[in-house]
């Protein structure tokens, strides 16, 4: 007997599915009917640059949420104590506020130190995608047997030397996929830097930018390249990390 | 060797209540119990895992109560053997070798050396995951008799392996005991492990380590009722059971070991309830005038008086402790 609830579910998902495709695919279609203004846009130097700005701000917001992220995580995982759904909430907020308000927050609490800087672009992708780190972390952590850490540490290893040999490695590929997921939200991120630092130019700011100036054909090019290099960086990074969790189970 | 004076622990689910105990050098200790008993506890209060909230842990006349797990130099094999999913095999064994940052070669020859002892030499290169249980095992053992611990602390060791598995590695276990000569508590539910692989038991009920003594000794003296119960005796309150015709002049209880209850052409008149056939015996379950007595009959025995349920048999009982 054919299933046909089942069925239903995937013609009513397919609906969702061809939504979030058509788009992406539109803007690109679109596009080669246009190479020659594409071309145009890919020699122009504040283009270049913005998405450099973009792509190395990103890079170090992922980094940045590494490094103060992971120990959280580690500490969330493996510790209760009182207040802890106190601090999980802290952590997800982020992701309810809009982002315009979250510019207009860090403008109140940091003000000119941050205007129209590096730091405060880094500091408005921070804010709003920290937490997927944090999260990923945590949830690598936790799928991690205690008892590993326990036989580590009876077997002479302290307890740093036990979360780098044990706890980390066997995370890896948790807190990695919070990282992708960290850095791609700090590349698509517009409202809070649009409000703290609409220089130094970023790519996804510029987008809006040349939309306002020049309308969609001189905005739609760098729409494409960012797509084009986010959705690459991604699927490349995501392989990576399929490729390392085959290679560790064999 | 190892002594612990009055260690307390409660943690809500499980507890240890004034534990004393000791087990001396080289000894193969099992530690009998019921799950819930507090077992894994004890083994993790000795490893430093978890710290006591009251007691002291002596070990080689030092106190190690304080000390970290990673002081301790006593190596913990959990139930489910925890080796490290990320690393194969002669890392595994290496790990406390390399942690310790012990030279290359002696890592090498120690690894390849207890890998030869433990039949594991052609694992060397797997990850633990293709491996199965009784080979995990193996490795997890040899993972922690690399680091010459003072103490070797087995949780349930064959509690997830077949039966041919379980006694080829009873064998080797003391086999190794004899090569290596470590010291071991072995925590268990199960006599037969206890039989063939004690040096002395204790038995744990409620987080209390009830008795302690030769195999022989608690198994034919239980000292209190929770023990009894625990070994599979009848234990009945005296008051119960005056109808047996036993001799109790003092004393709360009387204890009955299944062997104990002989099927008989004379005695008490029994209905036989529940028969449960093994390989060379069965267990009955016996109604002697409204007491249910359980008993072990060979199959001899089974064969000869026609036992079947609802049969009438006549019982003896050849021998009975009291406790009070």
């Amino acid at each position: 007997m054919r299933d046909y609830v089942e069925i239903f579910f995937v013609i009513l998902g397919s609906f969702l599915l061809i939504y979030i495709a058509l788009p992406i695919a539109m803007l690109i279609v679109d596009q080669c009917f246009d190479i020659e203004t594409l071309i145009a846009i890919l020699r122009d130097e504040i283009v270049l640059n913005a998405l450099k700005n973009t792509f190395l701000t990103a890079g170090i917001t992922t980094l940045i949420s590494l490094t103060l992220g992971v120990p959280l995580g580690y500490v969330l995982a493996r510790r209760e104590f009182r207040y802890k759904s106190l601090v999980q909430g802290i952590i997800d907020v982020p992701i309810v506020i809009p982002h315009s308000v979250v510019g207009i927050m860090l403008l109140t609490t940091f003000s000119n130190a941050i205007l129209d800087s590096y730091l405060g672009i880094v500091m408005a992708m921070l804010f709003v995608s920290a937490s997927f780190t944090i999260n990923s972390a945590r949830d690598g952590f936790l799928a991690v047997d205690r008892k590993l850490e326990d036989v580590a540490r009876t077997l002479g290893a302290g307890r740093l030397k036990t979360f780098l040999t044990i706890s980390l490695p066997l995370s890896l590929p948790s807190i990695a996929s919070g990282a992708i997921m960290t850095f791609a939200r700090a590349v698509s991120e517009v409202g809070s830097i649009l409000v703290v630092a609409y220089y130094p130019k970023t790519a996804q700011i510029l987008v809006l930018e040349y939309f306002e100036n020049f309308g969609l054909r001189y905005s739609r090019p760098i729409s494409v390249v960012l797509i084009v290099l986010s959705l690459t960086s991604f699927a490349v990074l995501r392989w990576l990390l399929r490729y390392a969790k085959a290679r560790r189970s064999v | 060797m190892l002594r612990l004076e009055g260690v307390s622990k409660d943690l809500g689910d499980f507890a240890l209540k004034e534990v004393n105990l000791r087990v001396n050098r080289g000894e193969y200790f099992v530690l009998l119990g019921p799950s819930g008993a507090g077992k894994t506890l004890l083994l993790e209060v000795v490893a430093g895992i978890q710290k006591p909230d009251r007691g002291r842990i002596y070990l080689e006349g030092e106190d190690v109560t304080e000390r970290p797990p990673e002081r301790r130099g006593v190596a913990y094999v959990p139930q489910n053997y925890a080796l490290f999913p990320h690393l194969n095999v002669y890392e595994n064994i290496a790990y406390g070798l390399r942690i310790r940052k012990v030279d290359r070669r002696e890592i090498d020859s120690v690894v390849r050396f207890l890998a030869d002892s433990l039949g594991i030499s052609h694992l060397l290169h797997r990850k633990p995951n293709t491996l199965s249980g009784g080979e995990q095992q193996r490795v997890a053992i040899a993972r922690a008799l690399a680091v010459k611990p003072k103490i070797l602390l087995l949780d349930e060791p064959f509690s997830n392996l077949d039966l041919n598995t379980k006694l080829k590695l009873i064998e080797d276990i003391r086999r190794w005991h004899d090569e290596f000569e470590f010291t071991a508590i072995h925590v268990t539910h199960s006599f037969d492990e206890a039989v063939s692989l004690a040096n002395r038991v204790g038995v744990m009920v409620n987080g209390r380590v009830e008795q302690v003594g030769s195999v022989f000794e608690v198994f034919s003296n239980p000292k209190s009722v929770e023990v009894a119960r625990f070994l599979g005796y009848n234990v009945f309150r005296c008051v119960e059971v005056e109808s047996l015709g036993l001799n109790y002049d003092r004393g709360e209880y009387v204890v009955i070991r299944p062997e104990d209850v002989l099927i008989s052409d004379r005695g008490l008149d029994a209905t036989v309830e529940y028969v449960d056939f093994m390989k060379f015996s069965a267990n009955l379950t016996l109604n002697v005038d409204g007491i249910r007595l359980k008993a072990l009959a060979t199959i001899n025995d089974v064969l000869r008086w026609n036992v079947r349920v609802g049969s009438k048999v006549k019982v003896r009982i050849k021998r009975y402790r009291v406790i009070s």
